[in-house]
């Protein structure tokens, strides 16, 4: 009987060996990706190395005062970075103490189903759209639109609360407080989209447990929603510190760059970044060492700071 | 059972959800603002000249933005053309071959550490390893130094993008490959790339569109030129540097060109912005 299906031979079946060049390009692949994973450590140690390297004589020559010195002065080659480190610090706190209400507000906005779902887009939308405007356009804004339009409001402060160190001169144009407004600007995306991420990832379940039993929106929110979500919410807010102090080039425009330590928010100051902007081109000898040292504080500075950002997440995160 | 306005819940629920819309109010303001301004005082500048002439001499008229527009769009190819490769090769290194090894745990480390090390810093170090060693040819500022500085802080934003976007590739894809007898080379470009194509190509337009407005790695790397580009191991102009410039110029030209410098800049990465959201878009059933 004969049958119309063609039995393969036996011999058809064989065992194909691999084409040694076959091989030679998976090992070759795989180490060539493996190196260029290995490049992101290597730029890592680069940074840190050049930088340190760069600011070896600084360290040397003015040591640990470098840090609680104020005295910036080319001419006679001394260098302390106090009003630079002091600038940092102040400015990008303040920034996140005005930017953690308003992005944690307009998250919670456009999460909860308070308005229409096209109007929510519309504002997440329109909040990404902002982290994507360079920093050296909203600095241009902020010369040119921004600081004359709040003048007038910043020495009626001056005028109201002069007695009080803080706002002891008159507004003159660059200063720490316009600075602190566009920092604001900046960090204020970065906050929004993590604490929206967050607040997203809080299981439906617990809104509708809330809910269930009784209370009011924000009830749900101060007791149930926000708990769940608070330890994403902190690692984004230290994320945006991080990036506050590290920002450089609309704070370098309306700060002022004042060598000169003062209190007054409303007087020109200086942060290490935009110190770094302003100086490190024209710089030369020391000079450029006691920037490196600047630079190299900055660095442990955001380092820190990020590092804090993923130990919290881990550590506060809730278990639902 | 029934709502009674007038409790003291249900008004502090009142007021809290006005307040919240006010923030969200506020957060929306400065985008509306900023692009006004930009639309207004860069737009109505636009014109043909614009993109053929280079900037004038301080207190001349006229002029154009030409070389900056170039010189960016230069500086940022050669960004790309380095920390795409690298990039992706690293992402599929992590995703595909050591997804939890200690190594590439450690890899993952210095990635989010590189993340969040400032634009500034990288300027500093590509100053300090290219410009002021003369690496290039006995140059020191340079555009190739300028796209190196830039190519550092796009790094982490690429590397990011491909791990996860090729951990989202499901694991019966590769299986299907392997089993039809695929090597791991052939897998992965294949297969596992194109399927993956669409979250790597979206966070690459958004590395490459944050790079083109980065200004503080520039400024003392690719410097800036009042002329043409002379090749890439020269200073050359950017748009963005044009911009810092320009601002703090005292005269009137100059800002004009700075504003209508902002319009072009803002034109150009709004435009990446929605192109990355349109791919992504796109791509989802």
């Amino acid at each position: 009987m004969t049958s119309d299906v063609a039995i393969p031979r036996a011999d058809a079946f064989t065992l194909r060996r691999r084409p040694a060049s076959e091989r030679l390009l998976d090992i070759g692949f795989r180490q060539l990706s493996l190196s260029l994973a290995a490049l992101v450590g290597v730029v890592l140690l680069a940074i840190v190395l050049t930088v340190f390297h760069g600011a070896r004589e600084a360290m040397a020559t003015f040591g640990l005062n470098f840090l609680t010195t104020s005295s910036w002065d080319p001419v006679n080659g001394t260098y302390g970075a106090f009003t630079a480190i002091y600038g940092t610090l102040v400015s990008s706190l303040l920034s996140l103490l005005i930017a953690v209400p308003l992005g944690v507000g307009t998250a919670i906005f456009i999460t909860e189903n308070l308005i229409p779902k096209v109007l929510r887009d519309a504002i997440g939308l329109m909040v990404e759209l902002l982290a994507a405007i360079p920093s050296v356009v909203l600095g241009l804004w902020a010369i040119f639109v921004m600081e004359p339009f709040l003048r007038p409001f910043l020495n009626f402060l001056h005028q109201v609360l002069g007695w009080f160190p803080l706002f002891s001169t008159p507004a003159q144009g660059p200063g720490m407080a316009p600075a602190v407004l566009i920092l604001v600007v900046m960090v204020l995306p970065i906050i929004t989209a993590i604490s929206r991420d967050a607040l997203n990832q809080v299981p439906d379940e617990l809104r509708q447990g809330a809910y269930g039993v009784g209370t009011t929106r924000w009830g749900a929110l101060y007791s149930i929603i926000l708990p769940a979500a608070v330890s994403s919410i902190t690692g984004g807010i230290m994320l945006a510190l991080g990036r506050a102090m590290g920002e450089t080039m609309a704070v370098t425009m309306i700060i002022g760059n004042a060598l000169n330590f003062s209190f007054s928010l409303l007087a020109p100051a200086n942060t290490i970044a935009s110190m770094l902007a302003n100086q490190f081109g024209e710089a030369d000898g020391i000079q450029v060492s006691a920037l490196m040292y600047a630079a190299l504080i900055l660095m442990l500075l955001t380092f820190t700071v990020n590092v804090l950002a993923q130990w919290v997440v881990r550590r506060l995160s809730l278990r639902y | 059972m029934f709502f009674d306005p007038s409790l003291s819940r249900n008004r502090i629920n009142k007021l809290c959800t006005t307040v919240a819309g006010v923030f969200a109010t506020i957060a929306v303001l400065p985008l509306l603002l900023v692009l006004l301004y930009v639309l207004w005082n860069g737009g109505r500048l636009i014109s043909f000249q614009l993109f053929t002439q280079l900037p004038p001499a301080p207190g001349m008229e006229g002029g154009g933005i030409g070389n900056a527009i170039l010189g960016t769009l230069i500086v940022t190819a050669i960004a790309t053309l380095i920390a795409l490769p690298v990039g992706v090769g690293g992402g599929i290194y992590l995703s595909e071959y050591s997804r939890s090894g200690w190594f590439a745990q450690a890899v993952r480390f210095s990635n989010d550490v590189l993340a969040g090390v400032p634009s500034i810093i990288s300027g500093v170090f590509v100053y300090g390893l290219i410009v002021a060693t003369r690496v290039f040819f006995n140059q020191s500022y340079s555009a190739m130094a300028g796209g190196i500085a830039l190519a550092v802080l796009m790094l982490p934003t690429v590397i990011k993008t491909t791990d996860e976007g090729l951990k989202l590739v499901p694991q019966e894809l590769r299986w299907g490959a392997y089993g039809v007898g695929a090597s791991r080379f052939v897998t992965i470009t294949r297969v596992i790339l194109p399927a993956a194509f669409t979250p790597i190509a979206t966070g690459a337009v958004l590395a490459i569109a944050r790079a083109a407005g980065e200004t503080a790695p520039l400024i003392f790397t690719a410097l800036f030129s009042p002329f043409w580009p002379e090749g890439i191991f020269n200073p050359i102009a950017t748009m963005s540097v044009l911009i810092f410039n320009f601002a703090i110029m005292p005269y009137e030209a100059q800002n004009a060109l700075a504003w209508t410098a902002s319009f072009v800049l803002v034109v150009m990465i709004l435009a990446a912005n929605l192109l990355a959201r349109w791919i992504a878009r796109a791509a989802r059933p």
